[in-house]
């Protein structure tokens, strides 16, 4: 979103490095991550793309040999620094992940588990309604207001992605991170995601991992092309589909690798 | 080359037959052995939950009972019971000798004295009057009165004379013998007399064994595992204790026991012969198992779901304590009674503890002196009457009707936990 023509950033990464033991996986990484907006990641497998939005919760941290340097700032903070408590974080920064994966407990248990360990609701009442409010936003509410007591993990691939999502938003975070979080659905799921997440970027920055490139164009203001580990372009998603700076760019998106 | 393939073809479904067959037969071996030996165990054990009794008519006589008129209830408590207890055997063969009347007392078991006390005691208003009185038979008849004893023996090779046989054929001829379930055998103790002999307190013993193992190497055994799992980082030392927890598991138990043995009693003092040292001894032995158990079971959850608890902002022991550990409890568990199990079965290192002292009182606690199941079948096969030959399988079957009912609960609770998770 531009106010008054200047840019708001969320996020500033900057010369992230990534190592993997004695791999390096992400080389000198510096992208500028825009607040309510949505920002695709696209590029091949294995190109890191992932590692980085990783990064950006430092869910790296649990991954033993996996270490991280340079900075990443947001709201000016730097969250690779000693003094920054990840719990706090991720409770800003919520994540969706490749392959659904709801608790094994109820719908409600489900996304009540954010606001409960957080500390957010006083009561039975506001704890309801804060699930309410997530499923509704989740576009998941219509159909399992009746059943919110069953298992999470009788829903379809995609009532469970969007339970996810709701599990995400419940501690109503400033940014969601989302990681191919369409891979494994149908195209009918998938659209509905896709128009969920325009939805989200309202309240929330969105950062999105994608194979599709199509989706990426679809959902996407701007876009950051990675290969080998590298952040090759990055730009507004109308400049990068159309006409890209960097050849590798362009063979990419016209399908010429990857 | 159609040929050929068709060859192939053959020989690939004859393969697979002969692989089917193998199975086959190995299940059919399996089953075979278990049938066998369960029809042997239940074939001699069945008999022990007999008992034979024989009714003998008892006069209360006052006099011989050396009671005054109107007896307070310490006065039967403190009567002379032998002479008339003596003279009830002696009454079924009215012209016996001497010799004889001494045969006629062997019939029935050391305590026939006692039994017609508590008939007394139960009703008061006996004294001079004659009740037929249930009293045991010893174990030589009883076994003669389940067909278990060689009849057919010269005397001189029998613990039952011929003299005893003739009298206990007529008591069988008037209906004065009766076979009874054998409730003593659960409610006695140990006893030198296998018509006494019972197994409450070797139970009791195995039951406090059992809690006492549980009560320490559970818990330890979930911290360790939950610690190396989810915690500990992967380095040498972390290796070092895993190779080591692994070699643990393939101590001989007996070790243990020397163990226990030269820890324990030595140098902790605590009392010797008891449930608390046999159970400390057996969770030493049933640690590493359950250690196992618990780590494959917290391997075995999914990563996703710990990501996507830590992403939600939970901290790593949140993340442990609400999602991996409960979703790890049904594998953990059936490790648990797995180890329990072995542990019910274990003899070497109890014996080495002292548990395999004659007891012959029931524990109350796990620091009363007891003995276990296993020990009990373990002393009893070493015994030469032919009374405990029975009970040895009996006790084989209460020790393995103990186990299925641990395995039942463990399949309960594992069905309830993984109904509630699915």
């Amino acid at each position: 979103m531009r106010k008054n023509g200047v840019k708001m950033i969320k996020i500033k990464a900057k010369d992230v490095d990534v190592f993997y033991g004695k791999k390096q996986a992400l080389f000198n990484i510096s992208l500028d991550i825009e607040e309510n907006q949505v920002t695709a990641l696209i590029g091949p497998s294995g190109c890191g793309k992932s590692t980085f939005l990783r990064c950006l919760n430092r869910m790296n941290d649990v991954i033993d040999i996996c270490s991280v340097k340079g900075e990443i700032l947001i709201n000016d903070f730097n969250i690779n620094d000693k003094s920054c408590d990840v719990v706090r974080l991720r409770e800003k920064i919520g994540m969706v992940f490749q392959k659904p994966n709801p608790f094994p407990k109820t719908l409600y248990e489900n996304v009540s588990y954010g606001p409960t360990i957080h500390g957010m609701a006083q009561s039975k009442q506001e704890m309801d309604e804060i699930v309410e409010t997530s499923l509704k936003k989740a576009a998941l509410w219509e159909e399992v207001k009746d059943r919110l007591h069953e298992p999470g993990t009788g829903l379809s691939g995609g009532q469970q992605q969007r339970l996810c999502i709701a599990r995400a938003i419940s501690v109503r975070p400033e940014v969601i991170l989302m990681d191919e979080p369409c891979s494994a659905l149908d195209p009918i799921a998938t659209a509905q995601i896709e128009e969920l997440i325009d939805e989200l970027k309202k309240e929330h920055t969105i950062i999105i991992v994608t194979h599709s490139m199509a989706q990426a164009a679809r959902v996407s203001q701007n876009t950051g092309f990675f290969h080998l580990g590298q952040l090759i372009e990055h730009g507004s998603t109308d400049k990068i589909f159309k006409n890209p700076d960097n050849k590798k760019t362009q063979d990419y998106i016209t399908g010429r690798f990857g | 080359m159609n040929k050929n393939k068709e060859q192939l073809l053959n020989k690939r479904y004859k393969a697979e037959q002969r692989f089917r067959f193998y199975g086959l037969s190995a299940i059919f071996m399996a089953l075979l052995f278990l049938t066998i030996f369960i029809f042997k165990i239940f074939s001699t054990g069945y008999s022990a939950f007999q008992k034979t009794w024989l009714i003998v008519p008892v006069t209360f006589d006052a006099e011989l009972m050396m009671l005054d008129q109107n007896p307070s209830k310490e006065d039967l408590q403190d009567a002379d019971y032998y002479d008339i207890a003596l003279k009830s055997m002696a009454d079924l063969d009215p012209n016996a000798n001497e010799d004889q009347e001494n045969e006629l007392k062997r019939m029935v078991s050391y305590f026939f004295e006692k039994e017609i006390k508590n008939e007394l005691l139960n009703d008061p208003n006996l004294i001079g009057k004659t009740k037929e009185v249930y009293l045991t038979a010893s174990d030589d008849l009883d076994q003669v009165f389940k067909g278990n004893y060689p009849r057919d023996l010269p005397e001189d090779q029998r613990r039952v004379s011929d003299y005893q046989l003739k009298i206990f054929d007529q008591l069988v001829a008037n209906g004065k013998v009766e076979s009874k379930f054998n409730i003593s055998f659960f409610t006695n103790a140990d006893s030198r007399e296998a018509e006494l002999a019972g197994i409450a307190s070797s139970f009791m013993g195995s039951i406090f064994s059992i809690l006492v193992c549980l009560m320490i190497a559970f818990p330890v055994a979930v911290l360790a595992a939950i610690y190396l799992e989810e915690f500990a980082p992967k380095n040498r030392f972390t290796d070092f204790i895993e190779v080591n927890i692994n070699n643990l598991a393939a101590v001989p138990s007996i070790v243990f026991g020397l163990l226990g043995l030269g820890v324990l009693l030595a140098i902790f003092h605590l009392p010797r012969s008891t449930p608390l040292v046999g159970g400390i001894t057996l969770s030493l032995m049933t640690l590493p198992t359950i250690i196992i158990a618990a780590r494959a079971s917290l391997k075995a959850v999914p990563p996703s779901i710990r990501e996507a608890a830590l992403a939600m902002g939970a901290s790593r022991m949140q993340t442990t304590i609400h999602h991996t550990v409960p979703l790890s409890m049904p594998g953990t568990l059936s490790g648990t009674i797995i180890g329990l199990a072995q542990a019910l079965g274990e003899t070497a290192p109890l014996i080495l503890i002292g548990m395999v002292a004659f007891v012959n009182t029931i524990p109350g606690s796990p620091m009363d002196p007891a003995a276990s199941l296993p020990v009990q079948i373990y002393i009893w096969a070493e015994s030469a009457e032919r009374g405990f030959v029975e009970k040895v399988s009996a006790c084989i079957m209460v020790l393995l009707g103990f186990l299925i009912i641990m395995n039942l609960f463990a399949q309960i609770i594992r069905h309830k936990f993984e109904k509630k998770w699915s």
